[in-house]
């Protein structure tokens, strides 16, 4: 037990500590959630019944058969730890209105989003990047126009943007369809509405850091070696603007959900925030919480690659602590 | 001599005129007096309307058009700014109230509690805000209030850390040691002085979040879960021009750019306060 502890805490295994400290608290996070949506469930009594038979009416025969199928007539506990079991297994169960297994479900919309999420990201982090570099420690009317135009993105609801991108540049001058996700034209708008607010706050941050870095002693050093200004911002001064970059990351991932969500309403795309818009208002609540579950597993995935990426951008984390 | 003279030019240079902070306190100004008194803007009525007149473009009659059931969407603009405001800062308040709550427990109620609720809040913190308040949403159905909380309740987390953190802080300061030294109970300890100095940074932020609420229950209402058509609510306004884009943007144009100012706004003096509160000049 000793040994254990010993090889446990010793700089050798610091990398797969981390990463197995990780995946311990995810799975909590996972659990916790679980347990949200069952409580939140059952928190009112009769829902799940009345999720199950929808606005049809039924005889009081068939509804205790139903009652009976899915089990809601056992104990809460019961229940709780059947859900628990199920969910340690990987199978998310039913949904209550489209009659088919939620994982399938949530698998035919995921490619739809993920795509316009993956637009949407590296559309943001090429333009934050652009921004930040020509920007950051320049004259004062450039720093002043552009965190202005940096406020405005932050502050811009994304629906509203959405809408008149939408107004202007599809009904008004019918250069991108109003809708669908047929080609790469109908992917334009909704990527560029759901950037926004991430490229403004993106540029904030980065263009912060790099003005700290710009101060740093070793960017005079290379100043004085006779490197282009250029190749000081890219070369030097970029790397250790990541890092504060990096934390932003999880705050992103948030940010970039509720945006696919609404997004995805706007544009009549097909994909997982429709699929979760219409189960909220249908009270299909497997859905709802399968919709979390995936949402709170990339989460995690997301946060373990940023714990390596931490590694990859500074080799001073690598060492022993 | 010299000494006074340089200290002026220092504060001259360190607190440049702020245009944009006087706009944005002006604008802000304008529609909390909207909100008191939306008489003072417009004598029309937010309700009823001309059914002739339906879908105008903004004109001379209605500066921003008039909407699908003839109302003009200024006066319905003038009139939602209430509602609006009072949904923001109702789940504001309720975050801060939740948020402040739990901080403290987690900060002086031991390590237990402090573990069980902040892996609470690390659980909440991991999903994302508008996935949660669909959730809330989900089981207590749509609706005015429901928002409210659903949008409350999911932004409580980011209140209860700093409140900790805080929380932590004060504790270890002399006063409250004094305090406690002095024999008064630990409740009275809790709300007389540690309470007071948790409160500042709490409510500079609270002011930022008061936009980012009012962004998150119109988001919510906009996909139909918030406050229902019906009333002038910015985001429910904005709901109900959706249908109408393609042949009258004004219709939900305006009540968008209503909510965009007002949340710029709010973040500009809000983060001039935070500066001011990090003793930084303005």
């Amino acid at each position: 037990m000793k040994t254990l502890w010993r090889h446990w805490t010793s700089p050798r295994f610091r990398v797969p500590r981390a990463v197995l400290v990780r995946l311990g608290t995810s799975l909590l996070v996972l659990w916790g959630a679980v347990t949200v949506a069952f409580a939140a469930l059952h928190l009112t009594p009769g829902s799940v019944e009345q999720a199950l038979v929808g606005p049809n009416t039924i005889t009081p025969q068939a509804r205790a058969e139903l009652v009976t199928e899915y089990g809601l007539d056992e104990p809460l506990p019961v229940q709780y730890g059947r859900l628990v079991g199920r969910m340690a297994r990987g199978d998310l169960g039913e949904s209550y209105q489209l009659h088919q297994p939620v994982a399938e479900a949530l698998g035919s919309q995921l490619g739809p989003s993920l795509q316009l999420a993956g637009a949407a990201m590296a559309l943001a982090v090429a333009a934050s990047l652009t921004l930040a570099l020509l920007t950051a420690g320049r004259g004062r009317l450039v720093r002043g126009l552009s965190s202005g135009i940096e406020l405005v993105g932050v502050s811009i609801p994304t629906f509203w943007t959405a809408i008149v991108l939408l107004t202007v540049l599809s009904f008004q001058r019918g250069w991108f369809p109003a809708a669908g996700a047929d080609g790469v034209t109908a992917l334009v708008l909704p990527a560029v509405a759901v950037a926004v607010p991430l490229t403004a706050l993106l540029t904030q941050l980065l263009r912060d850091s790099l003005e700290l870095a710009l101060d740093e002693p070793f960017v005079l050093t290379a100043r004085a070696r006779g490197l282009s200004d250029l190749a000081v911002r890219l070369r030097h001064a970029l790397r250790h603007a990541l890092l504060p970059a990096l934390t932003l990351a999880g705050w992103m991932f948030g940010a970039l959900v509720g945006a696919l969500v609404v997004v995805e309403e706007i544009f009549a795309r097909p994909g997982l925030g429709r699929l979760v818009l219409t189960a909220v208002e249908g009270k299909d609540l497997p859905v709802v919480m399968g919709a979390v579950l995936v949402t709170a597993a990339l989460y995690v995935a997301v946060n373990i690659v940023l714990d390596l990426l931490y590694l990859v951008v500074d080799p001073r984390l690598r060492g022993a602590r | 001599m010299t000494a006074a003279v340089t200290a002026g030019a220092v504060r001259a240079r360190r607190a440049p005129a702020r245009p944009g902070l006087w706009a944005a306190a002006l604008f802000l100004g304008l529609v909390v007096l909207a909100a008191l008194a939306p008489g003072l803007f417009t004598d029309g009525s937010a309700v009823d309307g001309d059914p002739a007149a339906a879908l105008t473009p903004p004109g001379a009659d209605h500066v921003f058009g008039t909407d699908a059931n003839g109302r003009d969407v200024f006066t319905r603009i003038v009139h939602g700014a209430r509602p609006s405001l009072l949904v923001g800062l109702g789940a504001t308040a309720l975050a801060v109230a939740g948020g402040t709550v739990l901080g403290l427990v987690a900060a002086l109620g031991g390590r237990w509690l402090d573990e069980l609720v902040m892996r609470l809040v690390d659980v909440v913190l991991s999903l994302p805000s508008l996935l949660l308040a669909l959730v809330v949403l989900v089981v207590a159905g749509p609706g005015t209030l429901n928002s409210v909380c659903a949008v409350g309740v999911a932004a409580v987390p980011v209140y209860a850390r700093l409140v900790r953190v805080r929380a932590m802080v004060v504790r270890g300061s002399g006063y409250v040691e004094a305090a406690t030294a002095l024999g008064l109970p630990r409740a009275v300890v809790v709300v007389r002085h540690v309470l007071p100095n948790v409160l500042a940074p709490l409510l500079v932020l609270a002011t930022i979040e008061v936009g980012t609420a009012l962004v998150a229950v119109a988001s919510l209402g906009f996909l139909g879960f918030g406050p229902q058509p019906p009333a002038p609510e910015w985001g429910a306004m904005l709901a109900a021009g959706r249908d109408y884009t393609a042949v009258a943007w004004w219709v939900a144009v305006f009540p968008g750019l209503a909510i965009t100012l007002t949340v710029l706004s709010i973040t500009v003096v809000g983060r001039a306060l935070r500066r001011r509160g990090e003793g930084r000049d303005v």
